[in-house]
C-alpha cells in the first residue's frame, strides 16, 4: 500500500511535531532539576518517557486511522497520542498538571485518555493489549466500523496480557491489530536476554494470525504494512500482528545515565534518524523544500501554542484531587 | 541483634538492602535474586547495586518483564529448596502477578499442612509524593497485610532496613519487603534525610513482628511506618515546642503485628493517633484504631484519629497529591481536634 502525497506530508508533519513536542516537554521537565536531578521538582515533575525516533510507528500506524477508530496505547504515549489526533493543548496542559489538562491534572503523561478521538495509555505494561480487544468485540457486538489498535513494546510482548488478549482476539476474529514497537531495550534489558524468540513476528503463528516483522524504523513500510493489517481487520478478516524495529533516541525515562547502551549506540541511532532520513526522501522524490519548511514552521508553531497554553493554564483546586472518582 | 552503634557508618535503605542481600549471598548459595533492572542496572531504586558484579548472572537475574511468570517461578524454585529474593519494581504492579503472590506463595504452606515451605522474599517499591501518578505512587500495605499466609514488613530507616532483609531472606515464609522510594536516599527521587542511619557492617537481624517505640512521649501516640513515621517524628518534634509530649511507635512489621506495644503506648498516653500513606478505608490505620478499642476501649481518653491518604486514586498534579498525602501539620491538626 502506497502513501498518497497528503498522507506522506501528514506522517511527516505529525513526526515532525511529535519531536518539536517531546524536545519542548524536556526543555520544561529539566527546569527547577538542577544542579541536583530531582522527579519531583520543576513544572513538569515524576517520570517522562520521550518517545523521540519512535515517530514512524506512530505516523504509519494512524495514517490509516480516523478519530472512531481505537488506540491504546504504551507509557510512552505521545507519538502515539499525537498521530492519533489527542488535542495538543489538553495533552500538553495534562503533562504540566494543569486544570486544562485531558483530566484536569490527575492522570499525567503516562494516563492520557482522549475520548473524542478514542485514545487511552496506561503505565502498566502490557495493558494496552486487552482493551483493544474489547473495543474492537464492542464495535462487533454493536454492528458498529471500527478497528482497535494496540501500541506496545518489545518488552510488553512477554507479559501474560499479551499473550491473553492475542489469543482472545484469534480465537474471537477481532477486528484488532497489534502494534509492537521494538526499540530493542526494555529499560536497561536488551531484547536478546530477555524474549525467546529474536522476533515477535513469529508469535502469531501461536494465534492463528498473520504476523509481520517490518526492519529498519522505516515510515513508508510501516504505511504499508499497516495498511493492509488494519484493511483486513476492518474487512472482518480478523487481527495481525506486526512488529516495528525502532530506536529510542531517549532514556528509558529522563534522568536514565543509559550506562547499559554499548559503547557508539547513541550515536548510530542518531545518524539513522528518521526525521531527517525521511524530510531527504521527500526531497528527493521531488517533494519542494519549500512546502517542507513550511509543513515544519506550522509543525513548531503548533507546540509552541500548546505548550504556552499549559503554561499559562492554571493549577486546579486542590480539593478537585477528591473528584471524578465516579462519574 | 545488635543495639545501634555509636560508630558512624550511614547507609542509605538502598546501600543497606544490597548489602544484607550480599552478604546472606555469601553465606548461602541457595539464596539468587531476580527481577527487572534488578542485575547491571542495580536495581531501578538502587537496592540492588553490586550484586551482579559480585555473584554474576547466575544468581543475580535480570528478568523479562513477566511478573506472573517470575514470581510464580520463585515460589516454584522456594518449594525445591532455594531461597529467591525477587522484585516487583513498584507495588502498584501487583496487579498483573497477584496470583502467584497470594494463591500460591503465601498459601502453599498452610495447603501442605505446614510440612512444605516458601521461604522467598518478595521486594517491592511504595510510596509516592514525586508526582508518579496513580500507578506508581501506591502503597497497598493493606491489601498486602490483608491476606493471610505472607509476612509484610517495611522499614523506616536503613538500619532496620538491613536487619529485616536478613530476618527475611533467613526466615523460612514467605516475607513480602516494602520499601518507600521517598526513603530510598536517591537523590533523584528526593529523599528523607532521617532513614539514612548509622548501620554495622556485620550481619544482624531485626525482629520481624516487633513495633519499636522510636519516641518517647506521654499525651498521645502516633503509630506509622515507613514514611508515616518521618511525618510522625516531625509532628512530635513541632508538638513538643507547645509542650505536648508525643510517643512514635513505628510499626516495622505489619504482618505479624504487634499490637501489644501500640497498646502499651496507649495504655500510656490514652491518646492515638494513626499516620498511613494508604488508602483512608479498609487498611492498616482501621486495623490498629480497632485493635485498640476492641482491647481495652476505657483507655482512650479521645476519639482515636487517623491522618491517611483519601480513597481516591493518586493523582499527578503536584498540587493534588501533596492535598492528599499525610504530613506533619495534618497529624498536628488531629491532635488538636481530640
Ligand atoms: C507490569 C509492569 N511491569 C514493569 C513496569 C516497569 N516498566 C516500565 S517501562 C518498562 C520497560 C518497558 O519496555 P518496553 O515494553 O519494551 O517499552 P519501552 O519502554 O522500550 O518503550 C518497565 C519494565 C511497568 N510499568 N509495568
Amino acid at each position: 500500500m502506497q502513501p498518497t502525497k497528503e498522507q506522506l506530508l501528514w506522517m511527516y508533519e505529525n513526526m515532525v511535531v511529535s519531536r518539536r513536542f517531546e524536545e519542548a516537554v524536556e526543555k520544561a521537565y529539566l527546569e527547577g532539576k538542577a544542579p541536583a536531578f530531582n522527579m519531583a521538582n520543576g513544572p513538569i515533575p515524576g517520570e517522562m518517557h520521550l518517545s523521540n525516533g519512535q515517530e514512524p510507528v506512530a505516523v504509519g500506524v494512524c495514517a490509516h486511522l480516523d478519530a472512531n477508530d481505537i488506540v491504546t496505547a504504551t507509557h510512552r504515549p505521545h507519538h502515539q497520542a499525537i498521530a492519533k489526533g489527542v488535542d495538543l493543548k489538553k495533552m500538553a496542559a495534562e503533562i504540566f498538571g494543569k486544570s486544562t489538562g485531558l483530566s484536569g491534572g490527575r492522570g499525567g503523561h503516562m494516563h492520557l485518555i482522549d475520548p473524542a478521538v478514542n485514545f487511552s495509555c496506561s503505565g502498566i505494561i502490557g495493558e494496552s493489549c486487552g482493551p483493544a480487544c474489547g473495543a474492537a468485540l464492542s464495535r462487533k457486538m454493536q454492528n458498529k466500523p471500527g478497528v482497535a489498535v494496540a501500541f506496545l513494546g518489545e518488552g510488553a510482548a512477554n507479559q501474560g496480557a499479551f499473550h491473553e488478549a492475542l489469543n482472545l482476539a484469534g480465537a474471537w476474529d477481532l477486528p484488532v491489530v497489534f502494534v509492537i514497537e521494538d526499540n530493542s531495550w526494555g529499560i536497561s534489558v536488551p531484547k536478546s536476554e530477555a524474549t525467546a524468540v529474536a522476533r515477535n513476528d513469529v508469535r502469531a503463528a501461536g494465534y492463528d494470525m498473520p504476523g509481520h516483522y517490518i526492519p529498519g524504523n522505516d515510515p513508508y513500510a510501516i504505511f504499508d504494512i499497516a495498511g493492509e493489517a488494519i484493511a483486513r481487520a476492518r474487512d472482518g478478516k480478523g487481527p495481525t500482528l506486526i512488529e516495528v524495529e525502532t530506536y529510542r533516541l531517549a532514556g528509558h525515562f529522563m534522568g536514565d545515565a543509559e550506562q547499559y547502551r554499548p559503547e557508539g549506540e547513541k550515536d548510530a541511532l542518531f545518524a539513522k534518524d528518521p526525521i531527517p532520513k525521511m524530510r531527504e526522501r521527500l526531497l528527493a522524490d521531488g517533494h519542494a523544500a519549500k512546502d517542507l519548511d513550511e509543513l515544519e514552521t506550522r509543525a513548531e508553531a503548533r507546540v509552541t501554542e500548546a505548550i504556552t497554553f499549559a503554561r499559562d493554564s492554571a493549577y486546579a483546586p486542590d480539593t478537585d484531587a477528591l473528584t471524578a472518582v465516579f462519574v | 541483634m545488635l543495639d545501634q552503634p555509636t560508630n558512624e557508618r550511614r547507609l542509605t535503605i538502598a546501600r543497606a538492602m544490597a548489602e544484607a542481600m550480599q552478604q546472606e549471598m555469601q553465606r548461602d548459595p541457595s539464596v539468587f535474586v531476580m527481577g527487572e533492572d534488578i542485575a547491571g542496572f542495580g536495581g531501578i531504586f538502587g537496592n540492588t547495586r553490586g550484586l551482579f558484579e559480585e555473584f554474576g548472572k547466575e544468581r543475580v537475574r535480570d528478568t523479562p518483564i513477566s511478573e506472573t511468570g517470575f514470581i510464580s517461578a520463585a515460589v516454584g524454585a522456594a518449594m525445591d529448596g532455594m531461597r529467591p529474593v525477587v522484585e516487583l519494581m513498584f507495588v502498584d504492579f501487583f496487579g498483573v502477578c497477584f496470583d502467584a503472590i497470594y494463591n500460591q506463595m503465601a498459601k502453599n504452606t498452610y495447603f501442605a499442612g505446614a510440612n512444605a515451605s516458601v521461604p522467598m522474599v518478595l521486594m517491592t517499591s511504595t510510596g509516592g509524593g514525586y508526582s508518579d501518578a496513580g500507578q506508581h505512587s501506591q502503597c497497598l500495605y493493606g491489601t498486602f497485610a490483608h491476606l493471610p499466609g505472607m509476612k509484610v514488613v517495611s522499614p523506616s530507616n536503613a538500619y532496620d532496613a538491613k536487619g529485616l532483609m536478613t530476618a527475611a531472606i533467613r526466615d523460612d515464609n514467605p516475607v513480602v519487603y516494602m520499601y518507600h522510594k521517598g526513603l530510598q536516599g536517591m537523590g533523584w527521587l528526593g529523599t528523607e534525610a532521617g532513614a539514612t542511619v548509622n548501620t554495622p557492617e556485620e550481619e544482624y537481624t531485626v525482629e520481624i513482628g516487633k513495633a519499636k517505640v522510636v519516641r518517647k512521649g506521654t499525651d498521645v501516640t502516633l503509630v506509622g511506618l515507613a514514611m508515616g513515621v518521618h511525618n510522625a517524628l516531625k509532628a512530635a518534634d513541632k508538638l513538643a515546642e507547645d509542650g505536648i509530649s508525643a510517643e512514635v511507635v513505628d510499626l516495622v512489621s505489619l504482618v505479624p503485628l504487634d499490637r501489644e506495644t501500640v497498646i502499651n503506648s496507649v495504655a500510656k498516653t490514652g491518646r492515638l493517633i494513626v499516620v498511613d500513606e494508604d488508602y483512608h478505608s479498609y487498611g492498616v490505620s482501621g486495623e490498629i484504631i480497632a485493635s485498640v478499642t476492641e482491647h481495652d476501649i476505657s483507655k482512650l481518653k479521645a476519639s482515636p484519629a487517623r491522618v491517611t491518604f483519601p480513597d481516591v486514586p493518586i493523582p499527578y498534579a503536584r498540587n493534588m497529591e501533596q492535598f492528599c498525602l499525610p504530613n506533619p501539620d495534618k497529624i498536628i491538626d488531629a491532635y488538636r481536634k481530640m
